[in-house]
């Protein structure tokens, strides 16, 4: 236990053994799947014309913010022209399922079903469709399993969007609440301020949000003050999520977790 | 008469344990989700001792830390330590009655989740309150049942 706990030796006994439990896992989840299936079978054909509808609707919203951004990113790549910055590149992302497949309760942790052959690593940031759900901590070869930011042992370098105050954000163990640390108290942070991932450290790309500060305690004496954030991503009830594999060609960073980034 | 020996039921029971043990359930009554590997060994090391030892044991809590992520060796360790226990016992535990069987059985999983929440505890994260072991509640109130269904199981099949 100790060994599996400082070292990274056990990981690829964890990896092979993984594959063993992998029938539990996909048994488990089989009975969610097929719900799913059956939900997508047996829809009329009114709803699907009212889905088909809405979805052209959203399609169409989203396409016009998609031009804005291409705009946003050709500029933004001019500018960082301008201060010799270097230009950076899109993230790959790939599409994952989340398995109903329950884990220790003292963890905050989740199942997915992508692995090292579709070359899931650990380290890897997993994000839903409105912010940082956390990253993966074991890989099997079918599956992996993902820690989420609420996690005890999880920690997340951010900045506030509107100040760019940095803070590491970590977990609490408790669903739906994050800390802010080692914020000093003149720091210009509020109720209802977005936080950002910052992309310090090297793990997370850097814009991806990942909470909404819901409280900020200030004691008179106290070095650092008390902040609440409360997860944006919909942490509990997220189906599908993504994996991204983000460009750092700033740096060489190392992949592993515990170890520092270096040049 | 020519004797058949299905001890591969064995292995198909603690599959079952531990899909139930996977199961998605909501929130509050996934804490008194009863510790089924632990019971389901627990019956078979008492019937049969012979066939499921301590190293089955470990084999399977290095399993379940897999399955549940969990930290490699920690239900082993737990899954052991009550094996041990009841392979030392198991002659005296067979005769209790049903009643009397359970609250040995609740001590064991007492001693198994107490295992569980000092490993926690050591690498800081101590559970939060006593309904961490809420599983010793509900083990009790199932062992009877269990043992019943799983006794049959084991005469039908001959499973020696």
């Amino acid at each position: 236990m100790t060994v599996d706990r400082r070292m990274d030796y056990l990981e690829s006994v964890r990896g092979y053994l993984s594959s063993v439990v992998y029938p539990v896992q996909y048994l488990v989840n089989l009975p969610v799947r097929v719900g799913d299936w059956m939900s997508e079978a047996l829809t009329s054909r009114q709803q699907l014309l009212e889905e088909n509808e809405r979805l052209r609707a959203q399609n169409l919203l989203l396409k016009t913010h998609t031009q804005k951004y291409q705009a946003l990113v050709l500029e933004n790549q001019r500018l960082r022209g301008l201060i010799e910055s270097p230009i950076r590149q899109g993230e790959r992302v790939l599409v994952a399922d989340m398995m109903a497949v329950e884990q220790d309760t003292s963890t905050q942790k989740f199942v997915i079903n992508k692995g090292s052959k579709e070359g899931v690593y650990i380290g890897q940031p997993i994000v839903d469709a409105k912010g940082v759900m956390g990253q993966i901590v074991h890989v099997g070869q079918s599956s992996s399993t993902g820690m989420m930011v609420t996690d005890h042992e999880h920690a997340l370098p951010v900045e506030v969007i509107r100040s760019g105050v940095r803070a590491i954000a970590s977990g609490v163990g408790a669903k739906g609440e994050m800390r802010l640390d080692y914020v000093p108290p003149e720091s210009d942070i509020k109720e209802g301020d977005l936080l950002v991932s910052s992309g310090l450290g090297g793990h997370f790309p850097e814009g991806y949000p990942v909470g909404v500060v819901s409280k900020v305690d200030l004691h008179p004496g106290d070095k650092f003050m008390q902040i609440r954030v409360r997860p944006v991503a919909s942490l509990a009830k997220a189906r599908e999520v993504l994996l991204v594999w983000p460009e750092v060609n700033e740096f060489e960073f190392e992949t592993r977790p515990g170890k520092v980034a270096h040049r | 008469m020519q004797i058949r020996n299905n001890y591969s039921i064995i292995l198909v029971t603690f599959f079952v344990a531990f899909i139930l043990t996977a199961m998605p359930l909501p929130d509050w009554i996934a804490a008194w989700r009863p510790a089924w590997v632990a019971l389901v060994l627990v019956y078979w090391s008492l019937a049969l001792p012979h066939r499921v030892n301590l190293f089955t044991a470990f084999i399977l809590g290095i399993l379940l830390d897999v399955l549940q992520g969990s930290l490699l060796g920690q239900n082993a360790i737990g899954l052991t330590i009550i094996v041990f226990i009841t392979a030392k016992l198991h002659l005296q535990v067979r005769q209790y009655p049903l009643y009397q069987q359970s609250i040995f059985v609740g001590l064991l999983v007492a001693v198994y989740l107490g295992m569980i929440a000092w490993v926690n505890g050591m690498i800081g994260r101590p559970p939060e309150s006593w309904a961490f072991f809420a599983p010793v509640l509900t083990s009790i109130l199932l062992w009877p049942w269990l043992f019943v269904i799983l006794r049959d199981i084991r005469r039908r099949a001959i499973v020696t």
